[in-house]
């Protein structure tokens, strides 16, 4: 039982094969059926958003698994060849694997470290494939577990926390300026794309009244009917000034529209209230040198870049932080996973030994017909109690050696010793057991096709 | 056992301060719940020691200057926890914390004089008492004052760095700045009335002019000036944060004045 993950993403492959790969969600299901239908393919979830296409999924064999999942992308796909979209793949298994759900859903394998989006991207494909059941035991623990780790990085480092978009960068500054920006009054000062995007993270965080002015007074009504604002005309957008918190500008003027002297009148008027004022034009429409009146704020589009860059640098530091709580998380992961290994073979030695004790103590009773009800339960007690006198040194050691770097080969020899890996109607129990509910149809069918154990047969003879 | 709670206290405040200090200087929000549960024990133990000390007292006896400065040292950490547990404003504990010690430690190193005049009345004790409360008004809006003026230069200058992380909004610091005087005011004023009340009884007239008494009354007239200032013509964010640092000056004049008419 193998994790594996194959996929691309942003910074493997160009938009132009990322678009051509994605699912779209109608048809997520469908691809996540077939996907499980492909032979060895026990699990698997299939993460498609517009920065990556990745199939996350629990095989037999490993190389076989890489083999199958390029094939069934490729199949999704008719209009890219396997040649085509090999050199873009990465592949994954066990512990790397583990570490890349987690890295993606802490969002620290994203375009924008630290954004948000990613985690519910992950969260509906996991819904998705527990609707169609193609996710198992492992699976469900594994994305469970990214999720989780997602969140702990988001509480426990500030990777989230600063703004990495011009437009959002406004309104942290404006939260250093106004701690509540409930109440608040913005004057938008021209429309540019910008410009109404941070009025609208304003807008978001509280600011209730919106003053819009344009050159073009339809404009402008338009524009404050859509942010339920009133328009202001151009020509008297000045003397409206003190009464707004945020100026936002950002014109096509090739001069100063707001000098240093008409904010110093503003802040005035305003009884020295603070007045955060951004200029977002280029060339700037507002005059660099309010910079030195008292109590007014500015800051133009290179203000809000640095602010940016210095974010993103803070987000990349932060991300060193989230990668040591990933690293971490995959070791208990992968030790979880091990013990999985361990258990299975355990339930699996249980019910071949108990088989092989009913067996024989059928067979010896058989033979004893004549014997009294309490002499038959001390054949039974005794088979039963050599049984698991043999069985208990090997069950406690392959517990004692579950995390031990030797636990594999110790699973390994009580397999061997017990031939517990041929197949008898207790295997099929222990299956059962560890596999999904997906995909299991071919390994009953591969037990059905090979030829009982000699001693397995014994039991059914007899009874 | 007051002076162990006393010696505990000030060992606490001291790492207290220390960790605020650090706190202020890393990114990391790790250390501000380390220093807000040193604090807390300081505060506590504090208490403990005061209480300790009002009932061993007794009750005729004036407050000492040393004792005023323990109260006052108490109170300013009161405010804190109470700002802190209603804005999680840690920051604050970087600039309150330490004022808290150093009060603590002069309450420590000033000799413990018996105040020369043995009034009759209890007025002194009102008097003691009003003062320091004002005191820590004008003493929180002092802090608030020196906060506005960093971010404001941080904004001002674009400089985004760890300290301007970590303070608050400046509508928020003014606001503190304004309750604070606005709290702290009254408070002054039955200070200075109880205190001419209680010199009246003791030496027959109001006032002596002393620099205690000097200082306390531009101290008054100031904060008057500027509270009034603030509610007419607009003297607030930054200009109101500037007068309240010079403001806050008058006040350890005053103090200063009292500790030289005591010895």
């Amino acid at each position: 039982m193998h994790l594996i993950v194959v996929g691309l993403s942003h910074k493997t492959a160009p938009v132009e094969i990322r678009e051509r790969l994605a699912v779209p969600e109608s048809r997520l299901g469908e691809a996540l059926t077939r996907l499980c239908s492909y032979s060895g393919v026990k699990e698997g979830i299939l993460l498609s958003t517009c920065n990556r296409v990745e199939v996350y999924s629990v095989v037999d064999d490993i190389e076989a698994g890489y083999g199958r999942i390029q094939e069934f992308l490729a199949d999704t796909h008719l209009s890219l060849s396997s040649e085509q979209l090999t050199p873009h793949l990465y592949w994954h298994t066990g512990g790397r694997a583990i570490g890349h759900l987690f890295r993606v859903a802490a969002s620290l394998d994203s375009m924008i470290i630290g954004e948000s989006q990613i985690l519910g991207q992950l969260k509906d494909a996991f819904e998705v494939a527990l609707a169609h059941k193609t996710t198992g035991v492992i699976m469900n623990k594994v994305v469970k577990k990214a999720i989780s780790v997602a969140k702990r990085v988001r509480t426990e480092t500030k990777i989230s926390e600063m703004a990495v978009s011009v437009s959002y960068a406004a309104v942290e500054l404006a939260k250093k300026i106004f701690s509540n920006l409930h109440e608040r009054t913005v004057l938008l000062v021209g429309a540019g794309e910008m410009a109404k995007l941070a009025a609208r993270h304003l807008i978001a965080h509280g600011v209730r009244h919106v003053r819009i002015t344009t050159r073009t007074p339809q404009h402008a009504v338009d524009l404050a009917a859509k942010f339920g604002g009133t328009a202001v005309p151009f020509d008297q957008f000045k003397d409206d000034m003190a009464s707004a918190d945020i100026v936002l500008v950002s014109t096509g003027a090739a001069h100063y529209l707001v000098g240093a002297e008409d904010v110093h009148r503003a802040v005035e008027e305003r009884m020295n209230r603070p007045m955060f004022l951004i200029d977002i034009s280029v060339p700037r429409n507002i005059d660099p040198a309010v910079r030195h009146v008292d109590n007014a704020f500015l800051f133009d589009i290179d203000d809000l870049k640095h602010r940016v860059e210095q974010n993103r640098a803070e987000r990349v530091q932060e991300a060193e932080k989230a990668e040591r709580m990933v690293l971490e998380e995959v070791t208990t992961m992968l030790d979880w996973m091990k013990s999985l290994e361990v258990t299975p073979t355990i339930v699996a030695l249980r019910n071949r030994v108990d088989d092989m004790k009913r067996a024989e103590v059928d067979k010896v009773l058989a033979r004893l017909p004549h014997l009294s009800h309490q002499d038959r339960e001390l054949v039974e007690g005794l088979a039963s109690s050599i049984v698991n006198k043999l069985i208990h040194r090997t069950m406690v050691t392959l517990k004692a050696e579950v995390n031990s770097s030797s636990g594999p080969a110790f699973v390994e020899a009580a397999r061997r010793f017990f031939s517990l890996d041929r197949p008898s109607p207790s295997v099929q129990q222990i299956e059962t057991y560890t596999e999904s509910s997906c995909c299991h149809g071919e390994n009953s069918a591969e037990s059905d096709a090979e030829d009982p154990a000699p001693e397995t047969s014994i039991p059914k003879q007899a009874r | 056992m007051a002076a162990v709670c006393f010696m505990v206290t000030m060992v606490l405040y001291f790492v207290a301060t220390v960790s605020f200090l650090a706190y202020l200087l890393r990114r990391s929000e790790a250390l501000s719940k380390v220093s807000l549960g040193i604090t807390g024990a300081g505060f506590v133990s504090h208490t403990i020691a005061l209480v300790i000390r009002m009932v061993d007292v007794s009750s005729s006896a004036p407050p000492s200057f040393s004792e005023a400065l323990s109260f006052f040292s108490w109170m300013i950490i009161l405010v804190f926890v109470v700002v802190e547990l209603r804005h999680q404003i840690h920051v604050l504990g970087s600039f309150m914390v330490p004022l808290a010690l150093v009060s603590l430690v002069s309450a420590a190193a000033l000799p413990e004089t018996v105040p020369t005049l043995q009034p009759v009345f209890k007025t002194l004790w009102f008097h003691v008492t009003l003062s320091m409360l004002g005191t820590v008004g004008f003493t929180v809006a002092f802090v608030a004052g020196v906060m506005y003026l960093i971010q404001d230069r941080l904004l001002k200058s674009k400089r985004f760095n760890v300290l301007y992380s970590k303070l608050p909004a400046l509508d928020f610091l003014d606001h503190l700045n304004q309750q604070s005087i606005v709290l702290g005011f009254p408070l002054l004023t039955l200070g200075i009335v109880t205190g001419a009340i209680s010199a009246q009884f003791a030496r027959g007239s109001y006032v002596s002019w002393n620099p205690e008494q000097t200082w306390a009354l531009v101290t008054w007239v100031f904060y008057f000036v500027v509270l009034l200032g603030r509610l007419t013509v607009g003297w607030r964010a930054k200009r109101a944060a500037y007068l309240t640092v010079i403001g806050f000056a008058c006040v350890i004049l005053t103090l200063v004045g009292v500790v030289l008419k005591e010895t």
